[in-house]
């Protein structure tokens, strides 16, 4: 059977300069939500368009259920499902007329109503779409890439500038989506996003996947689960303390980001009464210490050394 | 149950309904029209709009009074004759003289406010200081000699008579309203095409379009479509409003003036698409726009004949595709010329819009 969505060598490269995506091979089966996980500028939405047909790679190959977007263009189309970042939908249409005019562009469509209600937005389908919040704009959004009755679903940064009950709902409509057998590909740089939706992942940076497993895997990699982060006065972030700090038992990783010392470990109540021995040793007091289980954000820091909000 | 089972490979939901061949296209229309009707201000500009223009140039050119022109009299010897054989001559009601210095005669011909300076010419006659660039001024000339001569006593050869005319077909009016639809198909057609297309391609609503199984050539065709419905909403108007108002009488058939209008609506509706095929920004398509309308704006005959440019441009003034639908649409209203006689500016219509459009296929980005 073939991948719902696979590329091989996928690159693009923007007025024979700016490579945006640089060799990027993908698989992704059907059934799956598959996240492309990244910074701003990372590649993510250059890719998902060439995935999406949208837009032409310099070179390499991407199937659709088997099929190339050079021979069966309007064919693939019927199977997906897109919402792209920023769009702005007619705001002089309500929300029922824009699913209607949404749904007469596919072979077999599903009904208006069932959409409005999956979506939640039943009560607004009489509302110009001008009027809507954000939350609901996204989920019209979403409607709209659904009511096609779609096997694959494109969603480019879904989530992005809502507050956290609009995302909860959105997670909820893809996840049943998926329930439903559909597939799921999104974009995000939401680190929970990712790990509470995705079953896979890749992590994106300047156009090439660093990494990609599923969200434990990734995590695994690590090599610990749990995170020590703590500040004590004196140095005890230059380069002696933090080689003492690596050789604490359990420590996998050490970093060190503005006075703050994060510790990978496997087994905090093993690592903990050592630390705390160290730095009295160092002849230091510590200010402030927490525990926390490692996320995917750790991943990327480690994998890049930047925190994913940064530029 | 196995696992596969309980998430088959596709959904499984039954489809809602089988959409025919034509539901995008019948959908896209309907939809620009209730987008347009949702739009004051697009209503307005293009129905109230041409109505006000044409109710007001209506009304300011309708009952025009004789014309009367302003003759600046010098004092001096003589001029007191000239203002007398004025008094008696046939033409005094046309003609309103005045006396006044040399400086002051001057100054008021200079602004305008007299169209003919009189004065002796010291031998027993009379010189006129005229502009011959001005018709009024040359019109005044004439008119003024006329009646000096006639009340002086000149006998003239040959008997003549004028009647007046202001019945329906010759009037301003009946000029200016097929100007109006034409100058009226030309705006909406660039505007609304121009506009709309722009304006969807910075909302990111083309790509999202495209991202669908919608088919290119049928949102194309609805634009075209919904261009044809409003025409036929124009064109109605204006001349319904000319025919009530101001009894235009319509000579031409109705189906004549709406296939004419057609042509001119789809035809503008393709300069429209060309002129949207790559802007990216609503100011810079606005100011494309604007400078392709110009030029037909002055040229084209709306308000006025362009037999009046000289004739070394008339052939490129014709060759524009409104001068095209302005003649077509007078010939056909007013004389009722059948379309077969129009052949000519039927096809510099259809080669404005094909190329256009064929061009605008070319090059238009819909990301």
């Amino acid at each position: 059977m073939p991948a719902a969505i696979e590329c091989l060598d996928l690159r693009k490269t923007y007025d024979g300069k700016v490579e945006a995506v640089r060799g990027l091979n993908l698989r992704i089966e059907g059934g799956e939500c598959f996240g492309l996980l990244g910074p701003n500028g990372a590649g993510k939405t250059t890719t998902i368009e060439i995935l999406e047909g949208l837009l032409d790679p310099t070179s390499g190959e991407v199937t659709i259920l088997g099929h190339t977007w050079r021979k069966n263009q309007r064919e693939v189309r019927e199977w997906l499902g897109v919402s792209l970042q920023e769009t702005r939908l007619s705001e002089k249409l309500t929300v029922r007329e824009t699913i209607d005019l949404f749904a007469s562009f596919y072979r077999e469509p599903r009904s208006a109503d069932h959409v409005l209600d999956d979506l939640q937005l039943g009560e607004k389908a009489d509302a110009f779409v001008g009027k809507l919040s954000g939350g609901q704009r996204q989920r019209l959004a979403v409607a709209t890439a659904l009511v096609g009755n779609p096997r694959i679903l494109f969603l480019d940064e879904p989530t992005t500038g809502l507050d956290p009950q609009s995302r909860r709902q959105l997670w909820d409509i893809i996840r049943s989506f998926q329930r439903n057998g559909g597939t799921v590909l999104l974009t995000t740089h939401y680190m929970d996003e990712a790990e509470r939706l995705c079953d896979r992942l890749a992590i994106v940076d300047h156009g090439e996947i660093i990494a990609e497993g599923t969200p434990s895997e990734l995590i695994e990699r690590l090599g610990g689960h749990h995170v020590v982060e703590f500040e004590a006065s004196g140095n005890s972030g230059d380069g002696s303390a933090l080689n003492a700090w690596r050789a604490l038992p359990g420590v996998e990783s050490v970093r060190h980001d503005n006075g703050l010392v994060s510790l990978t470990v496997r087994e905090p109540h093993l690592t903990i009464p050592p630390l705390l021995d160290a730095v009295a040793k160092h002849g230091s007091q510590l200010l402030h210490l927490t525990t926390r289980q490692a996320s995917l954000e750790d991943v990327f820091v480690n994998l890049t050394g930047r925190h994913l909000r940064e530029q | 149950m196995s696992l596969a089972q309980e998430t088959p490979a596709t959904p499984a939901r039954p489809p809602a309904r089988r959409n025919g061949r034509w539901s995008a296209f019948t959908h896209l229309v309907v939809v620009r029209m209730k987008e347009l009707k949702r739009e004051p201000e697009v209503v307005f500009w293009v129905f109230g709009f041409p109505l006000l223009l044409a109710l007001g140039l209506g009304i300011a050119f309708r009952n025009k009074p004789a014309d009367v022109t302003f003759v600046a009299i010098v004092q001096g010897s003589g001029t007191q004759d000239a203002l007398s054989l004025i008094e008696r001559s046939p033409q005094k009601s046309s003609i309103h003289a005045e006396l006044l210095d040399k400086p002051a005669a001057l100054k008021g011909f200079r602004l305008g406010k007299y169209d003919l300076v009189v004065e002796s010419d010291g031998k027993g006659g009379f010189q006129y200081l005229y502009d011959p660039a001005r018709p009024e001024s040359v019109l005044s000339r004439a008119e003024v000699d006329d009646a000096l001569q006639v009340a002086a006593g000149r006998k003239n050869p040959l008997p003549t008579s004028s009647v007046i005319s202001n019945e329906p077909g010759s009037r301003y009016i009946d000029f200016l309203i097929p100007g109006l639809i034409g100058m009226n198909l030309m705006n909406s057609g660039m505007w609304s095409i121009g506009f709309a297309l722009v304006d969807m391609r910075q909302r990111k609503l083309l790509k999202r379009f495209v991202a669908t199984p919608m088919r290119r050539s049928d949102f194309l065709l609805a634009l075209a479509g919904g261009r044809l419905v409003l025409m036929i909403a124009e064109v109605g108007l204006l001349l319904g409003f000319g025919a009530l108002v101001f009894h235009i009488r319509v000579v031409g058939s109705l189906l004549s003036i709406l296939i004419l209008s057609a042509i001119g609506a789809v035809g503008f509706a393709g300069l429209g698409l060309l002129t949207a095929s790559r802007a990216q920004k609503i100011e810079s398509v606005s100011g494309l726009i604007n400078l392709i309308m110009m030029p037909m704006w002055i040229f084209s005959g709306v308000f006025f004949s362009y037999e009046r440019f000289p004739s070394v441009i008339q052939p490129f003034i014709k060759a524009l595709p409104l001068t095209a639908l302005n003649d077509a649409l007078r010939a056909t209203i007013l004389e009722g010329a059948p379309l077969a006689t129009q052949a000519g500016r039927l096809l510099i219509l259809v080669l404005w819009g094909g190329i256009s459009f064929l061009l605008a296929l070319r090059w238009f980005r819909w990301t």
